[in-house]
Order: structure tokens, then sequence, then C-alpha cells
């Protein structure tokens, strides 16, 4: 497994109003195979997870994964990290799904023939096989989101980072990205509001107001959050 | 998604046409239509239009798809053809309307036989030349395909935006599908940066 350090990093942005903290200085060692990150809207979840592959830069502190400085080597930190977005639409960007895949595929084999050999045993993997040709734009949610990940897997990062990969998905895809996440060799980041997923990982982070409150087992830290949203009254947020 | 507009129009097949490399095509569409606009009078535009036909056929370009793209070209070429009619007289209108649907058919067959990967090869192939000049092929060939593959999602946002407003009976207020229809082009221009950095493009040549 890959080992995730941060170290006091601060994500700050400044606004009209003044210096907004997204992340307050948060150190954290994260070498366990799955870890989930939970917490409500707009609490700093995204931010974190963005700052393991360098779509945001820390304002101070710093970030490595196995070893590389993700603000100083991000084209070497973004091989070592995958990312899944909330909205596959954004994510694919080639008109038909054999190109997306082949594009991800483009810096590992240069001979166009066996790349597309390649990208097509991917879709294969991955159920896509039949829908090789067609618009990426004729896809289901669901299926779109399993040819994001596919084009992120196929080309083997250590570590996946999936921000809220099932919030757009129906039951059955939800439960069919769920088992593919949970079946990787990859170390897997998941940043989630299912917590049945959540409750499936080694680890859990809850954040709130740009701070990790609670980090240890994944089902204690369920437990805590709901108690954190129920004791709560509804009109304090 | 029903009735999306698809503009990778790729039919897989096994027609000549398909299995012709796509800078011949491309260098051949060039040709055709270089020589459909040159050659006047009745001859060439009834040669033209046969050829086209002839190319559709082929390819096996589907009716149904061939109906679908041509209608809006059709529209176009029918008051091209009526303006000409008033200027110059029927030949001349009655040219120009075949010219403008061989075209359109030349085109046609060009997207239905060659998938967009293959057209972006042939054109970096072209463009290879302009790497001495430090230009960075890759990234040009990577700007088309995305303009390509947002076409129909922008659509989308617009039928969405449009849709929001009428829910709200706003529909008589431009602004009120404008503004947030704007904004969210933006929005998906952003996270379509983020998502191609977080694949690693553009960190270095793709080639």
């Amino acid at each position: 497994m890959a080992l995730i350090e941060l170290r006091e990093a601060t994500v700050s942005v400044a606004t009209p109003a003044g210096e907004r903290v997204l992340l307050h200085p948060t150190t954290l060692s994260l070498p366990e195979r799955r870890i989930a990150v939970i917490g409500p809207n707009g609490s700093g979840k995204s931010t974190l997870a963005r700052l393991l592959n360098a779509l945001v830069v820390p304002t101070s502190g710093s970030v490595h994964v196995d070893g590389i400085d993700v603000a100083g080597q991000p084209a070497k930190a973004r091989r070592a990290v995958g990312f899944c977005f909330t909205d596959p639409a954004a994510q694919l960007v080639m008109p038909t799904c054999v190109e997306d895949i082949e594009l991800s595929l483009r810096r590992h084999e240069k001979d166009a023939k066996s790349r597309r050999a390649r990208a097509l045993d991917v879709l294969d993997a991955h159920g896509l096989r039949d829908h090789a040709d067609l618009s990426v734009h004729t896809l289901s949610g669901g299926q779109k989101q399993l040819l994001a990940l596919a084009g992120v897997l196929a080309v083997r990062p250590a570590v996946l980072v999936a921000d809220e990969p099932t919030t757009l998905l129906d039951l059955a895809h939800t439960r069919r990205v769920g088992d593919l996440l949970f079946s990787l060799e990859q170390q897997l980041v998941l940043v989630t509001h299912d917590l049945s997923l959540a409750r499936r990982c080694d680890r859990a982070l809850v954040i709130d107001q740009a701070r990790v409150v609670f980090d240890g087992d994944a089902g204690a830290a369920v437990d805590h959050y709901v108690s954190s949203v129920a004791g709560e009254a509804p009109d304090e947020r | 998604m029903s009735g999306s507009v698809t503009v990778g129009t790729y039919q897989p097949g096994r027609s000549v046409l398909h299995r012709l490399p796509a800078g011949l095509k491309l260098v051949g569409l060039m040709a055709l239509s270089i020589a459909t606009i040159a050659l006047r009078g009745p001859i060439p535009v009834v040669l033209a239009a046969a050829t086209a036909l002839t190319l559709a056929l082929v390819a096996r370009v589907p009716l149904r798809l061939a109906a679908r793209s041509l209608r809006i070209v059709l529209v176009v070429a029918l008051v091209a053809a009526a303006l000409q009619w008033w200027w110059y007289g029927g030949a001349k209108a009655i040219e120009t309307l075949l010219d403008l649907l061989a075209l359109a058919l030349f085109a046609l067959t060009l997207t239905v036989t060659t998938p967009i990967s293959a057209l972006l090869d042939a054109v970096l192939w072209a463009l290879r030349p302009l790497r001495r000049l430090g230009v960075r092929t890759e990234r040009i060939a990577l700007a088309v395909s995305l303009a390509i593959r947002a076409l129909p999602g922008t659509v989308d946002l617009a039928r969405e935006t449009r849709d929001a407003a009428r829910a709200r009976g706003l529909e008589r207020h431009p602004r009120a599908y404008l503004t947030p229809f704007v904004i969210r082009v933006v929005g998906h221009a952003h996270l379509t940066g983020d998502a191609l950095a977080a694949r690693g493009l553009g960190d270095d040549d793709l080639g």
C-alpha cells in the first residue's frame, strides 16, 4: 500500500470578504487500504481529496504520496494517484467510449493498434465492450461512471481517490461501482455520502467545518457523524 | 438522453471507404469539395451529386442518419437556391442546391466511415512539420476532440436550463435561462479542465 502523508496541510482562498479557510492545518498519516471521508456538504471533503493529486495545492504545509511531494511534482503525483469525479460527464473527454480509454493509454502504449486492443480489453473487463464505438453521450449515468473509472484504472495508479462517485447513480449502479471500488488492489480514498459504503472501509475521517473532527475505525466514524447530525437542531445549519 | 445531438456519427463497417486511411479520405474530401465548387455548369454538378450518392451508398450510410443530418443543410440550401433563382434563374439555383447537398453528403460519408480518433491522428500527422517550430500538436488535436465532445453536452445543458426556466414560468425572460446556461457551461469547462489535469493530460506531450 502507498502511504499518504499530510503535514500541517492548509488550504485557504482570498475572497472579497477576507481570507476563507477551506482546510485548517491537517496532519494525517494514511497507510490503510481503504479510507472513507465523510461529512456535511461544503465541509472540506473535496478539498482534502483534491490535495492528494494536486488539483488543489496547499497554501502551507505539504502532502506526500509514497514520498512524492504532490505540490512539487504534480505530474508524477498524478501518475500515482488516479482521481474519479462525481460527475462523469465532465471526466469523459473523447467522443466515443473506446477513444476515451485510448486517451488514457496514450502515454503507455505508443502503437495505435495495440493501444486499441488494450482499450477494448479494458472495456470488456468493465462490461462496456458493446458500447466501444458508441458516443459517450449515449451511455446512462451509471455506465458513464463505470467508463470514467475504467479510464482512470487503465493506467494502474497506486492510489484511487474517488470524490462522491456514487452520488448521481441509481441503486444498481451504486452497488456495481461500490463493488468495483472494493475489489481493487489499489489504495482507495473514498469521499462519500453513502454511509454503508463508508462502513466497509478500514478507516474513516469525519470532516466538519474544514477540520478533521473524527479519525478512526469506519463504523465508529459513521456513528459519530450520524449522532452529530441527530443532535443538532435542523435550523442551525 | 432522447433526441440528443451526436456529432461522432461513426458507424463501424467493412466497406472500401471504411478501410481507406483517414488521411487519404481527408485529402479526398478536400479535392472533391474544391472540384465541386470550382467546376461550373450542369454536367459537373450532376457528376458531383452522383459521386456523392455513390460514395454514400458504398459506405452504406444509414438512410435515417443521412436524412437527419442533411435536413438542416437542405433548409439552408433551399433558401440559397431560392435567392439564386430570383437573381440568376433556375439553372443556377439547381446547381447551388445540388452543390451544397453533394458537399454535405461527402462530409457525412467521411464522418460515418472514419472514427474521430483516426481523423485526429491524420490531422496530427499533417501538422507534424509544425512541431519543429515548437507547436505542441497533441494539444491542438486534444482541443479539437474536446470541442467535438463538448457540443452534445452543451446542447443538453441548454435544454436543461430552458426547461428549468419553463418550470418556473420564466420562458419569456431570456435572462432567466441564458445567465444560468452561460454559468453552467463555464462551470462544466472548469470541471473538464480539472478532469484533464487529474488524468495527467497536459503534464507533458501525449505523443
